[in-house]
């Protein structure tokens, strides 16, 4: 009977789980949808939108520039050391170009600004939620999906892919340093290796990765400083979950991302 | 009261999983009229206040407003609704990233009551001179005011889109005896000068015997007594006197 009850339990816990991820995933999603849909319905906040765009493009710029600077030359060692095995040492531009557009420089600029952005803004929401500064927002006949989300979902849809672009140059300009400076390439052959390689998709794909994870950093960051819990210590949970979440979003929409874009190729 | 009430309240419930805070409440308060809701620490008045902005969806039961049913509102009816609606929050809730003046004006700067900056800023002034603030914290950011500065911005806000109703939500906590009777002055007078309904709810009974028209006494999710403020004092009613006399021995059960 015990053995009974303890396996009705056990099997309890995971629907109750597997009902809680529904739910979350439902709620987010609807969440989602209600926020992308006041970025095209008036009245706009275009004061609200450039100050977040300037927070999470402009002042993201270091962070996702020193990460792809040193990505890029880590690369071109790596690429160097390994391609040595098969004397394929010249494959490292090419390598290091296309890794950085297609991979490194979505992927890791997506997280340095998930870690950046997402807490930042579930931080922020948290706090409003809390002092009543977003109950505040509707007493002034502001909605506060309008004011305060859809500014921060398009901004970061729109910084990430530039973003990334910078990211993607700066790398490919990290990888040239190394080759040229520990490596022995020649800067022109470098260079023209690299341009002759690299195709529009490969920079393409790249962007478009880059505006899904700027759109899954700005959801997760307001959704959990939007639904946040009472006091600080709801608004530090809102703040990990945001990052937690936005991090392996990003991982797992990269995977299908990748799947979409060269799974046939 | 013989024309309809301005805002009426009927058999309003709501609860939050298993706790019902709010077990069928009535209440109204006519045109003009300042009403003060008292009652402990959890029995309902910040969700009764949250209800009729339509910040909380009540479970049952029927609010009015101007005799429109509030919970029937939605897009931009919600929003004309809420323009009718000026609240201070018991922390004041003032938006950190603006500057006094930006938080006053809030309503001005954006939406469909939008104003040139300029007009915006002076009225935001005008507002913040009118709660005792000189021009010169128009520029500062609410983290350097203290906390009675913060309470009067939160009143200027309140005050300045001229609302026909205004909400005081606990608003002398957390203030000094002297600030908080500043506070109070200023509200009646205000209220009295705007002619606007109040609907106030506070634990402090200097606040009641200040603000008050009428008092309502909220006590396990249901209004216990209502009556003018000249009734208080001899309401007959137990939960009443243990109220306003502070007792711990009554029908209100305290912690111990």
């Amino acid at each position: 009977m015990a053995a009974i009850l303890l396996v009705q339990s056990f099997l309890a816990s995971i629907g109750r789980t597997v009902l809680g991820v529904c739910r979350g995933a439902g709620s987010i999603a609807i969440f989602g949808a209600d926020g992308v849909s006041h970025i095209f319905r008036p009245p706009y906040y275009p004061a609200e939108f450039g100050r977040q765009l300037l927070r999470i493009g402009w002042f993201s710029l270091p962070v996702v520039g020193l990460t792809a600077l040193f990505t890029g030359a880590a690369l071109a060692l790596q690429i160097y050391a390994g391609g040595a095995r098969f004397n394929a040492e010249s494959v490292v531009p090419s390598i290091v170009a296309i890794g950085m557009t297609r991979e490194l420089g979505p992927v890791l600029g997506g997280l340095m600004v998930a870690g950046r952005v997402s807490a930042s803004v579930a931080a922020e929401l948290g706090t409003m939620r809390v002092t009543e500064q977003i109950d505040a927002l509707t007493t002034l006949s502001t909605n506060p999906m309008k004011y305060l989300v859809a500014p921060r979902l398009l901004a970061a849809t729109l910084a990430l892919p530039a973003l990334v672009a910078v990211g993607d140059a700066i790398g490919i300009m990290g990888g040239m340093l190394v080759g040229v400076a520990r490596l022995g390439f020649n800067p022109a052959v470098y260079i023209q290796n690299t341009v002759d390689f690299l195709e529009v998709m490969d920079v393409v794909s790249g962007l478009v990765k880059a505006a899904v994870f700027g759109f899954i950093i700005a959801l997760m960051g307001c959704y959990m400083g939007y639904h946040s819990d009472r006091g600080a210590q709801g608004v530090g949970r809102a703040t990990t979950n945001a990052v937690v979440s936005a991090s392996i979003l990003i991982l797992a929409a990269n995977y299908f991302l990748t799947e979409f874009f060269f799974a046939g190729a | 009261m013989n024309e309809a009430p301005k805002i009426a309240l009927t058999d309003v419930a709501k609860a939050f999983g298993s706790k019902r805070v709010l077990r069928g409440v009535t209440l109204a308060a006519a045109k003009g009229e300042s009403l003060v809701i008292i009652g402990g620490s959890g029995t309902g008045k910040s969700v009764t206040l949250k209800c009729v902005l339509g910040l909380i969806a009540p479970d049952s039961g029927v609010i009015r407003v101007d005799g429109e049913d509030v919970a029937r509102l939605r897009g931009a009816a919600r929003e004309r609704y809420l323009d009718k609606f000026g609240m201070l929050f018991q922390g004041a809730a003032l938006f950190d990233s603006l500057p006094v003046w930006r938080n006053v004006a809030f309503r001005m700067l954006s939406g469909r009551k939008r104003r040139p900056v300029r007009e915006a800023r002076e009225i935001a002034v005008e507002k913040l001179r009118r709660v005792g603030l000189g021009p010169e914290t128009a520029d500062l950011f609410p983290a350097e005011l203290s906390g009675g500065m913060q309470k009067r911005v939160g009143l200027a806000r309140a005050i300045a889109g001229d609302p026909e109703i205004i909400f005081f939500d606990e608003p002398t906590t957390g203030l000094d005896p002297i600030m908080a009777d500043v506070i109070n002055d200023l509200i009646r007078e205000i209220v009295t000068e705007m002619g606007a309904t109040a609907l106030t709810i506070t634990h402090d009974m200097s606040s009641v015997r200040k603000i008050a028209d009428r008092v309502a006494m909220l006590h396990d999710g249901v209004v216990q007594w209502e009556g003018p403020i000249a009734a208080l004092d001899d309401s007959g009613n137990p939960y009443v006197d243990q109220f306003i006399h502070g007792r711990a021995h009554g029908p209100i059960e305290a912690l111990r």
